[in-house]
């Protein structure tokens, strides 16, 4: 079993208009351990005003993003070992351009309803959602397989996007690759919602999202993927094929 | 006139859908949560849509409620549910012995079931143990802990309901005869404390039931019973894997986005605000689930979590039926105005609603009757895009 560490965990603290600061809690904790452990045994033992949010513990449901000693994590999957080490900060933000509810607890409202405005998908037919390494005596019909789709909707790309930054009205990088995700061949009314000033042009290819990326959506890959889906639909327009 | 006013205590499954339920019935509903939603055990649920199988021989109650309210959400809710079905595998003798009842009890509880030969399961989920001696396919199915809920909240306040999270329950507001009347709450976001009125004030906080009753000075039979999961980082399988014996330890492994999940463990314990982890149930999830699916010992885990069940009624662990109990205190405690919902499964979260609302309508002669069976629920995201 692993050596327990000594650390401090710094958590961003802001209530309802009043100035933020940050708190410090000496823990000791399992460098094997998740960080969300961490704030969670904060809560329960040291200050019940922290407000986070959590639900599956498992990167199924994307609430529990935050920014950990500087970079956006998903905090249920990173263990504490991965980002400091025995002795040092741990220190836990919010993630950025999202409205701070208090705390570490941000509102995913704009967010959700760009998402909703390209009309991302939660389920999909596997067919449409490989899987990496599929089983090596894959035989079965995979097409009566129902999985959920990669995106958990966890805002770590939006915090982590220089453009959004900068751009609230620009979609993001979840919302584009869920539209390249689509195909604009198969959803054409998705064209004029991407291919617009604050949409997949507005993209500088810093691949940050696809950096913090916690679930294998490669948004800068797909945002990328997205302008030849609209150069093509716009040739397909000036001949007259679409 | 105006509608009589339903304070629900806990943004769980339970108290999701019992707002659902409430706001369709034309009561005004306020959700009040200490967390976000889906912060206790709802969201660290391990997402089995369960078919039944898994209770039908020592547990028929629970197991006629799983698949009718599997067929159910199927309908209302597949935006998060992963249809796929589920196998039940024989591995060894004592397994095998096990498949006669397990035959019988499931067609006693409705739940149909195709006896699949070893070649023909291997086909279906190339992953399993080699060893596998006989499957039963059966309806099972996964889904999305939090958006499940979110589901139900989304639609809730489409149809009027207000949801009030990271705001903690602090007391119970009574008239001089110890009926309750509302509740005082402290909003953990602005650290300022507030009094709520309320016609009817339901408990739905689950595992945490007991806390909620304390307050009105009554005992609620509630038995939290923490249980390990364990997530590995490939997707070994498109169904629910289920070990055909008796409920046991690590014996259900889910397919989940890109993992599986292997749980999971039942013990019991009085405190779960934090439950932690232990090495040996880590190691029990992986020997466990490497039975069911050798190619687990050489994956990683991607999260390993705990959740801690409300089982209610007597005994210890995997005995307490998984069926679920509401009580209107007035009849129990001649406490008027509070009503407490627990026990139950994921699966049965609508069933336990139309319960819990039909005792709410009873005490404010409300005579609409439920909708929640037919009725669609609206986009998860939902829950996010609507104001309060």
């Amino acid at each position: 079993m692993a050596e327990n560490w000594k650390i401090t965990l710094r958590v961003f603290r802001q209530k309802e208009n009043q100035a933020s600061r940050f708190d410090d809690f000496q823990m000791e904790v399992n460098p094997d351990e998740y960080v969300l452990d961490a704030v969670e045994r904060a809560w329960a033992f040291h200050d019940r005003t922290i407000c986070f949010r959590h639900a599956c513990h498992h990167s199924t449901c994307g609430a529990c993003g935050m920014r950990v000693n500087g970079v956006e994590k998903l905090s249920c999957i990173t263990p504490i070992r991965d980002v400091t080490h025995n002795g040092a900060i741990l220190k836990v933000e919010p993630l950025r351009n999202f409205p701070v509810v208090s705390d570490l607890a941000v509102d995913m409202g704009s967010f959700y309803r760009k998402m909703e405005t390209v009309t991302a998908r939660a389920v999909l037919p596997i067919t449409e959602a490989e899987i990496e390494n599929p089983p090596s005596k894959w035989e079965a019909d995979d097409s009566q397989y129902i999985r959920l789709s990669d995106c958990i909707e966890c805002g770590l790309c939006i915090s982590a996007c220089p453009i959004v930054a900068t751009t609230p009205e620009y979609l993001g990088p979840a919302p584009l690759a869920a539209a390249q995700d689509q195909r604009l061949r198969r959803k054409p009314e998705l064209l004029s919602i991407v291919d617009c000033e604050d949409g997949v042009w507005r993209c500088h290819s810093a691949f940050e999202c696809t950096a913090v990326c916690p679930s294998f959506v490669d948004p800068g890959r797909r945002i990328m993927n997205l302008r030849t889906q609209v150069v093509d639909m716009r040739l397909r327009k000036l001949f007259g094929k679409a | 006139m105006s509608k009589p006013h339903v304070i629900v205590i806990g943004a769980g499954f339970t108290g999701v859908a019992t707002a659902h339920d409430l706001a369709l019935r034309g009561c005004d509903v306020t959700v009040v949560e200490r967390g976000d939603l889906c912060n206790g055990t709802s969201g660290r649920t391990h997402g089995l849509l369960h078919s039944g199988g898994r209770y039908a021989v020592k547990d028929k109650e629970s197991a006629v409620e799983c698949i009718d309210e599997n067929m159910i959400l199927r309908k209302i809710v597949p935006q998060v549910i992963e249809p796929n079905g589920g196998l039940f595998v024989a591995l060894d003798e004592s397994d095998l012995a096990y498949a006669e009842q397990f035959i019988e009890s499931c067609q006693e509880c409705h739940i149909p079931i195709e006896e699949l030969k070893p070649e023909q399961a291997l086909k279906l989920e190339p992953n399993i143990n080699p060893k596998v001696l006989i499957a039963f396919l059966i309806p099972d199915g996964t889904f999305d802990p939090l958006r499940l809920a979110l589901a139900f909240a989304g639609s809730a306040k489409h149809n009027g309901a207000t949801f009030r999270t990271f705001t903690e329950v602090e007391g119970l507001l009574t008239d001089g005869a110890g009926n309750v009347t509302g509740i005082k709450v402290l909003n953990r976001a602005s650290g300022k404390s507030e009094e709520m009125r309320a016609d009817v004030v339901v408990n739905a906080t689950g595992a945490w039931a007991g806390h909620i009753t304390a307050m009105a000075g009554l005992d609620a039979p509630v038995k939290p019973t923490p249980g390990i999961m364990v997530a590995y980082n490939q997707r070994f399988v498109q169904r629910a894997i289920n070990r055909l014996n008796a409920p046991g330890d690590g014996d259900i492994v889910l397919p989940q986005r890109r993992m599986v999940v292997v749980g999971t463990t039942s013990y019991d314990a009085e405190d779960v605000d934090y439950i932690p982890v232990t090495d040996d149930q880590i190691q029990l999830m992986l020997e466990r689930g490497t039975e069911l699916i050798p190619r687990i010992s050489a994956a990683k885990p991607r999260g390993i979590f705990m959740a801690a069940r409300p089982l209610v009624g007597g005994g210890s662990g995997r005995s307490i039926a998984r069926t679920f109990k509401c009580y209107d205190h007035k009849e129990t405690h001649n406490v008027d105005g509070f009503v407490t919902i627990t026990g139950g499964k994921a699966t049965t979260l609508r069933a336990m609603a139309e319960k819990t609302a039909d005792v709410v309508c009873a005490k404010l002669n409300i005579t609409t009757p439920c909708l929640t069976k037919e009725r669609p629920l609206l986009s998860y995201r939902q829950y996010y895009t609507n104001p309060n």
